[in-house]
């Protein structure tokens, strides 16, 4: 690569290779992140999120470009989350919400993307009911980079991204943590993802619930195949064992439906054997984190007094989320076409 | 026939030139600012920043008071993100407002000038700095935009397809400044 015309700040540019995040164009879920990829995206969004405690929340990296935000399920927080995030980049960013669209009309997911494609936008944010959609779009579109904002009940990879941000701002370090995922973990695309962040920095995952919610695929025990780097996450329905010496627990918001599925007996039960309290905190580590991904339903999966006392870090969750997605923004919207 | 090529590599400058040329830059600072008491040195990342440090010590040494010393993260600013990578993003630590004071930007090597233009802008969303001086250790020629330094440590006209290394104990563990350039006329394409 020749050096003129580059920036010349760094004489030689070793500096710059191991301070560059890596290419890429699609951001769907942890799983082809390396842990060095998600260092640098941690490490990116701790720049970003200085940005965002300046007077003038405004740096002209995205300049120019275009970012749209395609949500098939109502979301308050995951867009606006992306949309400030853009906004900041002073990228700009068009929000479409299903309703009041051609959508209504019947038109696909596919040509919906496509049309946006060949406006010459830069990058979809893709919400959708589906596992999977997001990955169609990224097989069908040759020029628009896709950040994955919820599959289904695949993949959340942005919020395991501020998941991980955030507990290493709080704790300094991931590797070894006991991680302790409690709730609706069968449904919950937050929780996958999850997984795979944690377990690719070094952390060790402990999944509970009822075993009516729990992932039981992870266990093999339907002859599917685990991936080898997964093979240390553990399953278990007793939370006031699991909770011992845990780091983070992370309770998963419990859907009323479930209870109408048959997933549950009552949530009476539910509330008894995992709803996160002070009692069961004291079990983990001095000093554990509490978070939720939100919205909370307090009361069930986690008591008032928890998810607003002093362990509780789920409105820095939110905090965080803007400034991960702010690098997460500034490494794919970046591509030139 | 096998081409050869060869890398070759002068020093322009030892410690004891950069420990000189960062004196007499110090000297003049405080010349031209009759003093140090407006003044913030902010660093471009990451060798400015170390330059500024040792700035602010001599700044302290020669005439007593701390100046503060600030870090600037340049890479939301550039001109060129399109055609790279995006570079990893540091947190700008300018410690307060900058409004009334005079900064004196500091980095180690000033080419094309987009870099300063970069930090001027960035510079800006802090707030309306009295004035913003260069402070550079080396300038290597070959501006892009009308950019030009105060303080100066050493002129040195190079060729474009030359690179310029600067070495810090800080960051290299040495402090040395050195340029490379390619053996073969033909060849100029560097490893990136």
């Amino acid at each position: 690569m020749s050096l003129i015309g580059a920036m010349e700040s760094a004489p030689v540019s070793d500096e710059m290779v191991v301070s560059e995040m890596p290419s890429r164009r699609h951001v769907l879920d942890l799983d082809d992140f390396s842990g060095t990829e998600i260092t640098a995206v941690l490490d990116s969004a701790k720049g970003m999120a200085e940005v965002l405690g300046r007077d003038i929340k405004k740096v002209p990296a995205l300049r120019g470009r275009v970012v749209v935000t395609l949500f098939y399920e109502a979301s308050t927080r995951t867009r606006i989350s992306f949309e400030e995030a853009g906004k900041v980049l002073s990228a700009d960013v068009i929000n479409m919400a299903t309703s009041g669209s051609s959508v209504e009309k019947g038109e696909s997911l596919l040509n919906t993307a496509l049309t946006i494609q060949a406006m010459g936008i830069d990058t979809i944010v893709i919400r959708h009911p589906h596992s999977g959609a997001p990955y169609l779009l990224a097989r069908h579109l040759d020029r628009v980079g896709i950040i994955n904002a919820g599959d289904g009940m695949h993949a959340h990879p942005t919020q395991a991204l501020l998941d991980l941000f955030t507990v290493r701002e709080k704790l300094g370090s991931l590797k070894g943590r006991k991680i302790v995922i409690v709730g609706d973990v069968l449904h919950s695309r937050v929780a996958r993802s999850n997984v795979w962040g944690f377990t690719k920095m070094g952390a060790e995952v402990v999944l509970c619930g009822p075993t009516t919610l729990l992932p039981l695929d992870l266990l093999g025990s339907d002859g599917g195949r685990i991936p080898s780097e997964l093979a240390s996450v553990k399953m278990v329905t007793d939370l006031d064992r699991a909770i011992e010496d845990a780091d983070v627990v992370m309770a998963l918001r419990l859907q009323e439906e479930r209870q109408q599925g048959g997933f549950l007996p009552s949530l009476r039960e539910y509330i008894r054997r995992w709803q996160v309290t002070e009692t069961r905190l004291q079990r983990a580590k001095p000093g554990a984190l509490v978070m939720h991904p939100g919205p909370m339903n307090e009361g069930i999966e986690i008591s008032s007094s928890i998810a607003h006392g002093g362990s509780s870090v789920i409105e820095e969750q939110v905090t965080n989320g803007v400034a991960v997605r702010m690098a997460l923004l500034y490494q794919i919207a970046n591509r030139s076409s | 026939m096998p081409d050869r090529v060869g890398v070759s590599q002068r020093q322009i400058m030892n410690p004891d030139d950069i420990r000189r040329a960062l004196a007499r830059v110090s000297h003049e600072i405080l010349e031209r600012n009759r003093g140090a008491r407006d003044v913030v040195l902010v660093g471009i990342y990451t060798r400015g920043v170390h330059l500024a440090h040792r700035l602010s010590r001599n700044l302290k040494e020669f005439e007593g008071g701390d100046v503060q010393v600030a870090a600037l993260d340049i890479n939301l600013y550039r001109d060129d993100l399109k055609n790279r990578s995006s570079p990893l993003v540091r947190p700008t630590t300018i410690p307060e407002s900058i409004r009334g004071k005079r900064v004196v930007l500091v980095d180690d090597v000033l080419y094309t000038g987009r870099t300063v233009r970069a930090a001027m802008d960035a510079l800006n969303d802090f707030g309306r700095a009295d004035q913003i001086q260069l402070a550079i250790l080396l300038d290597r020629g070959h501006r892009e935009l009308p950019i030009r330094p105060d303080f100066v440590g050493q002129n040195v006209p190079t060729a474009p397809d030359e690179v310029v290394k600067v070495s810090l104990i800080e960051t290299e563990g040495v402090d040395a400044v050195a340029i490379i350039r390619a053996n073969t006329s033909a060849d100029c394409r560097r490893k990136s």
